[in-house]
């Protein structure tokens, strides 16, 4: 699905990443952790495309095409998608007719037909009734004034009628109390699916109580520095990442 | 000689000179060049006018003479040389549109598109030879079931020129009673060389069957540069008024002066719907129309109330001031405004509220929006005179910039000369983020696209007090504006 090779790449004239290789099958779900500064968010950034984030070095190969030149609406429409840790306000724009714009959009770029008004409707209550979100929410503008769960919620949402086949979480978990974690967990699990890959980027271990990954991966100063099971996220939680930063430096 | 009889011969002077001038030949198609009294003379004999009206053009002619032109807005364009444009030419003979939509400059064509306009709608609006004007309307019967509809209420509703002739006494006792004769120098200027416009009446107790729609009449009146319209609005009376069209109107006059009165007796209410979508000139900033209009609504009775809401898109250069005069008690007026500037567009635009009578009430919303190396101005005035007692007034600007090379400013005048009065002012400023904008894409949303969807987020107040048939197109026009703004 996603096969990343030796990348590099800096913001402003600092270097971030240094040499980053990973490989993605479909179907799994890989967390990265690592400590602040290791290069987590940029990773979610290069993969999706924004601007300011400048590849030196290596490749990015998503379902056997050059991912990095592509525009990141086309991504999209590729099937990329990233749940962003801190989600942007649209003030005026509706969930709803924000929604709609996305799904057309990609649908258009996919050769699908797009949705009417009627029809999508229908398609976004059968999506919110999975996830247990309360239809009121798509009334209100994107993102405004929403809670730090809703937020992460409205993400999981989009992540559902987008239908992506690799989704970055880019520490979905930040500003998550204990139950809003267990119902966005709950609500990416529900999401799982042979033909969909995941990339989980977090700094804490509690959010792959609800996630079960099938590789944890350790990212250090621009670098996978370790890889192995879930159980690898549980010995993290308890040593932290002091060793790592040694290994690194 | 008194002033009274040498005003007399001055004016038999001038009936000679018209009589044997060039202009006796009134089978004419146009004036020539110029502004003059004779060519005023023949406008109003083109139209059959009768003398009041004539006179009432030739004083405010007079007027304009002593007038200087303004040049308070912040806009700049070259002078005007007014002797260098023709006052009155008849409108175009269908035989002279394009043969069909084939022969239709295709950057026009690609816009009726993406305003979703259909197809036999495209071609009335480019001119094309030959089609039926009803066809607009589906067929026939909806032009005349619509017609049928209004005369069955007493509505009014038809161009001003034929108003003047069939109902003489209306127009003859409003015409300039809001916007007077010597207002300003452009709406003098409109008041001595207007050729044609609206003319709408709503009787007492009237609630208007329909929306009125200078759509409705598009071709059917050539309307030209110095439109004037009227509305009168009786007692308890409600009408809704539409003017304009999203699709782009070439015209060759540069410069638009128009005129709108709109009265409103007790009980009675007038929405002004406006979407201005004038060629605004090309990237560079060549060409494009100087809209320097006049809009002002009385609200002479108790309980009345006017609502102007503009989208304006168009124009090399927008200078307008939709205003109401809150006289009668209780009154109200509202202004809802989207202004959106791109390339070197420049617009000065914004409202006056005037309140006279006791708890008048007036609301202010403004959506400017600048992209490109375009200015935008609000320029606001709220006044509050001694009696009124208890009036308010709330004004929300906001200003959205889009590039680094725009300008947004803001122009509040607010007076108060009542204690009891209550005035609030809010603004904002604001860009559109690049965390917007990659959102947006990262959901598979094209940046022109995710720039139109914002925007209409930021508009979204103003937006929706239009009505629906305009709403739709009015959102979609938003997005063609801003075309090339980003990237």
């Amino acid at each position: 699905m996603l096969e990343i090779k030796n990348l590099h790449a800096k913001v402003g004239d600092t270097e971030i990443l240094k040499g980053l290789s990973l490989n993605i099958e479909a179907g799994q779900v890989h967390a990265i952790m690592g400590p602040n500064g290791a290069g987590k968010s940029t990773l979610s950034y290069v993969l999706s495309g924004r601007d300011g984030y400048e590849v030196t070095a290596g490749s990015v190969t998503y379902k056997g095409k050059d991912l990095l030149t592509m525009e990141p609406e086309v991504r999209a429409g590729e099937g990329v998608f990233l749940a962003f840790q801190y989600p942007v306000e649209i003030p005026g724009v509706s969930t709803m007719n924000f929604l709609k714009a996305a799904v057309n959009s990609v649908r258009k770029y996919r050769g699908e037909s797009e949705f009417d008004a009627m029809d999508f409707l229908k398609f976004v209550r059968e999506q919110t009734k999975i996830l247990n979100i309360n239809d009121e929410m798509l009334k209100r503008a994107v993102n405004v004034g929403f809670s730090g769960g809703e937020k992460k919620r409205a993400e999981v949402l989009q992540m559902a009628v987008l239908n992506p086949s690799f989704a970055v979480l880019d520490e979905t978990d930040s500003g998550l109390d204990v139950d809003a974690l267990r119902i966005v967990g709950e609500g990416v699990t529900a999401l799982r699916s042979p033909d969909r890959s995941m990339l989980v980027i977090t700094h804490y271990q509690r959010l792959l109580d609800y996630i079960v990954p099938d590789m944890v991966h350790v990212l250090a100063d621009g670098k996978i520095v370790d890889t192995g099971d879930k159980n690898l996220a549980i010995e993290l939680e308890k040593n932290g990442y002091a060793n790592y930063a040694e290994a690194a430096a | 000689m008194n002033a009274a009889v040498s005003d007399t011969v001055d004016q038999v002077q001038s009936v000679e000179k018209y009589k044997y001038g060039f202009v006796t030949d009134i089978e004419a198609d146009q004036a020539p060049k110029g502004l003059n009294e004779d060519i005023i003379r023949f406008i109003s004999a083109k139209k059959e006018e009768p003398e009041w009206l004539l006179e009432w053009r030739l004083k405010a002619y007079a007027h304009w003479l002593t007038m200087e032109e303004p040049h308070w807005p912040k806009v700049t364009y070259p002078p005007i040389d007014y002797q260098d444009s023709y006052y009155y030419s008849a409108p175009k003979s269908p035989d002279e549109g394009p043969e069909s939509l084939d022969d239709v400059d295709p950057e026009l064509l690609a816009t009726y598109e993406k305003l979703g306009i259909p197809l036999y709608e495209q071609e009335v609006l480019a001119g094309v030879k030959n089609v039926a004007v009803d066809a607009v309307f589906d067929s026939v019967s909806v032009a005349t079931t619509f017609k049928d509809a209004l005369a069955k209420e007493g509505v009014i509703f038809c161009p001003i020129s034929e108003a003047v002739k069939e109902h003489p006494e209306l127009v003859k006792q409003y015409l300039g009673s809001v916007v007077p004769y010597s207002d300003n120098y452009f709406a003098t200027l409109n008041s001595a060389v207007f050729t044609d416009g609206s003319f709408v009446y709503i009787p007492k107790g009237v609630n208007c069957p329909m929306e009125l729609s200078t759509y409705f009449r598009i071709n059917a009146s050539n309307t030209g540069q110095f439109e004037r319209t009227l509305i009168i609005a009786d007692e308890g009376s409600h009408v809704s008024y539409l003017e304009g069209c999203t699709a782009p109107m070439r015209d060759e006059n540069q410069l638009h002066a128009a005129v709108v009165e709109l009265v409103v007796l007790d009980d009675a209410d007038i929405k002004y719907s406006t979407v201005q979508n004038w060629y605004p000139g090309d990237e560079n900033g060549v060409g494009g129309i100087y809209n320097f209009v006049t809009k002002r609504a009385a609200c002479r009775g108790k309980n009345s109330k006017v609502s102007w809401t503009q989208v304006e898109t168009g124009s090399a250069i927008t200078w307008k001031y939709p205003s109401c005069i809150l006289q009668g008690d209780n009154s109200v007026g509202e202004f809802y405004s989207v202004a959106i500037t791109n390339n070197y567009q420049q617009a000065d635009t914004g409202t006056k509220m005037i309140h006279l009578g006791k708890n008048t009430s007036s609301r202010i919303i403004a959506k400017g929006i600048s992209a490109g190396k375009s200015q935008s101005t609000y320029r606001g005035l709220v006044k509050m005179m001694p009696k009124a007692e208890g009036a308010r007034n709330h004004t929300q600007c906001d200003s959205l910039l889009i590039g680094k090379e725009c300008g947004a400013h803001t122009v509040p005048y607010i007076e108060s000369r009542n204690k009891s009065a209550k005035v609030e002012h809010e603004a904002t400023t604001s860009k559109i983020g690049d965390d917007q904008l990659f959102y947006c894409r990262q959901r598979g949303i094209s940046e022109e696209e995710a720039v139109a969807l914002i925007v209409n987020g930021f508009c979204r107040e103003v937006m929706q007090e239009l009505p629906m048939e305009f709403a739709v197109e009015a959102q979609k026009l938003v997005g063609i504006s801003l075309e090339g703004s980003v990237g």
